[in-house]
């Protein structure tokens, strides 16, 4: 429209496209998640040695973040607890991922059947709330990192199943494939070197979305009682343990590792959903 | 042909149903594996700190009060049975019938779910509006922050920062618990339920408003590109008339179902909300029986949170049946 022309001219010098901005996001991420990471893994237990010395101090310089009430640093108990958290959700999201291939695969190239049972196995794990589902598994498993991290992979991956379902279901009746049906070849064969490499960009973006969910779900699992165990330096952990001192006014203990995970989901979500509209052929071209 | 959609909608509606009760079914079944290949010792469970006082005779005793010393497929079978007779069994932790503490629980969290939930959709639906109505200036961009910021926020966590601002900060509110302690059942009055809800229920309004506004908004602005709205412009209409004559309805619909779908996240963000802000209801009630191993209970909280789910999908589809007819053609059970 050419009302729009005259705006986009008088944008300001440090207009970026999508694809831009998206790299930018994705740069900025890597940085902050190399920081956690190696942070969490040069961070010891030393470093978040109980001082009682320095108990329940409000944030300052020395301690961005403040202490706790056995006056451990909290910057550092959160840095560890964000990179638990990721590698929790790391694990829980690629095993939901592969959940969803193997799925959604089947579901396609298997027949009738396979697809009538994979759909209602997908409907089975709808319809009760994802949350209750984690309890239950997590009371199964007894808890702990093996229970958290099964029952994450094992409630993420229903809707990316049905993408990946819908996406081979197209691929498998384009003529490449027919023809190369034709001329023999087996479905093992097709299945990977046909089907798959055009599954790809779908499985990045459906785990980059799914992500901070799994994340998300980690942190409230754990923040319940059921998760990970006391001991560890989680996140949920954390926040549970701070609601016991919210009363006396100590608002950081809650506050900042929140706001920490708040930005690392944040951040997934906008580079998962930014990179999911460029490869969408009909919204690609948007600003 | 007034009839005829009544058959159909009736037999659509009953397909609906039979594939639900497999769906219940099947849940039933792998619950109960679940949580009897559970590490957690239910007579461990229900005898919990007098576990010194209680002999091995007195364990198996109790093993068989429950029915815990026949074969799983006979426990299952036997459970199944009170059931279908509408019965849940005895909660371990509350020494109540489990239906009595699902009843009550569930009046509970009924008035918190359905505050939040009609706070989130009018709010939701009027910040779509707004954002798509006023695309590209700097109420849309405030608006699509704050949705985009708040998909991603953890609910227990704003559920905290709720508690330190407006309870311990401000004292406005009261810092937990359904209704004031040490006060008597009968003297709570109603303005102390309500106190003590608006809390739980603003964290869950605030969190869920992301969902609809943003759907909303993507919708209003496919139907404002259309070409009847080019026209209508055209015309000359703008604003809120353009909106109403045009907009609304096409709109409203995709919005009060995404409502309906999104009871799954309602209780999911109920359990959390419940659990921080000591509120007794479904949720609370989930998580206890989790921590300590209460069965039946278990059970029956998956089963009822399952039917409610289930509940809410299929006022989605029925709605999207009766009143879309576009839907009818291509959509299958």
């Amino acid at each position: 429209m050419i009302p729009n022309l005259k705006t986009d001219q008088k944008l300001k010098r440090f207009y970026m496209n999508r694809r831009q901005k998206t790299l930018l996001t994705i740069v900025v991420a890597a940085i902050i998640l190399l920081c956690v990471v190696v942070g969490g893994a040069l961070l010891d237990q030393d470093q978040i040695a109980t001082n009682l010395t320095e108990r329940n101090l409000a944030p300052s310089l020395q301690h961005l973040f403040g202490t706790d009430w056995l006056g451990r640093d909290m910057f550092n108990r959160t840095i560890m607890g964000l990179s638990l958290s990721m590698g929790v959700g790391l694990i829980g999201a690629i095993g939901s991922t592969s959940i969803a291939l193997i799925l959604g695969m089947a579901a396609a190239t298997m027949g009738k059947m396979a697809d009538r049972l994979i759909s209602w196995l997908i409907d089975l794990f709808l319809s009760v709330p994802h949350l209750v589902t984690l309890i239950l598994i997590a009371f199964t498993l007894g808890g702990g990192f093996k229970g958290i991290v099964i029952g994450l992979a094992v409630t993420h991956w229903p809707s990316l199943a049905r993408v990946i379902r819908a996406e081979v279901m197209q691929i498998r009746s384009a003529e490449y494939v027919q023809i190369s049906r034709q001329m023999g070849k087996s479905r093992w064969w097709i299945a990977t070197h046909h089907i798959f490499p055009h599954l790809i960009p779908q499985l990045l973006i459906g785990f980059m979305l799914m992500f901070p969910h799994v994340i998300l779900h980690e942190a409230a699992v754990t923040f319940l009682g059921l998760g990970l165990s006391p001991h560890e330096p989680a996140i949920g952990i954390i926040l549970s343990e701070s609601m016991k001192y919210l009363s006396s006014g100590m608002w950081w203990l809650a506050f900042f590792p929140g706001l920490c995970l708040l930005m690392i989901v944040r951040m997934f979500e906008t580079v998962g959903g930014n990179l999911r509209l460029l490869i969408d052929p009909v919204r690609a071209n948007e600003k | 042909m007034r009839k005829n959609a009544g058959v159909k909608i009736g037999s659509f509606i009953l397909m609906k149903c039979i594939r639900m009760l497999t769906l219940l079914f099947a849940i039933c079944l792998i619950s109960f594996l679940l949580i009897k290949n559970s590490p957690i010792d239910p007579v461990q469970a229900y005898i919990g700190a007098d576990m010194l006082k209680v002999g091995p005779e007195q364990r198996e005793r109790i093993a068989e009060y429950w029915g815990l010393d026949q074969p799983v497929i006979v426990q299952f079978l036997n459970w199944g049975s009170a059931l279908l007779k509408g019965d849940l069994g005895t909660s371990m932790i509350f020494r109540r019938p489990v239906s009595e503490i699902i009843g009550e629980r569930f009046v509970n969290s009924v008035v918190l779910m359905l505050t939040a939930w009609v706070l989130s959709g009018v709010i939701g639906f009027v910040m779509g509006v707004v954002s798509a109505m006023k695309k590209d200036t700097w109420i849309d961009r405030i608006i699509k922050l704050y949705c985009y910021t708040l998909a991603s926020t953890p609910t227990f966590w704003m559920g905290l920062l709720m508690l330190i601002v407006f309870a311990v900060w401000l004292g406005w509110f009261p810092i937990g618990l359904g209704v004031p302690a040490g006060v008597l059942a009968e003297d709570v009055t109603i303005a102390d339920r309500l106190q003590h809800l608006i809390l739980p229920a603003l964290t869950l309004s605030v969190l869920g408003v992301a969902n609809v506004a943003l759907h909303t908004r993507e919708k209003l602005i496919d139907v404002l590109a259309s070409d009847y709205v080019m026209f209508a412009r055209a015309r000359g209409e703008k604003g809120f008339l353009l909106f109403w004559r045009h907009g609304l309805r096409n709109i409203a619909l995709p919005a009060i179902t995404l409502q309906f779908a999104a009871f799954s996240e309602l209780f999911g963000g109920a359990v959390l909300a419940e659990q921080v802000f000591s509120y007794p209801g479904l949720g609370q009630a989930t998580v206890e029986a989790g921590l300590r191993g209460d069965v039946p209970l278990l059970l029956g909280l998956v089963l009822f949170s399952t039917i409610f789910v289930f509940a809410g999908n299929l006022i989605a589809d029925i709605i999207y049946y009766v009143v879309d007819p576009r839907t009818r053609e291509s959509r299958t059970i």
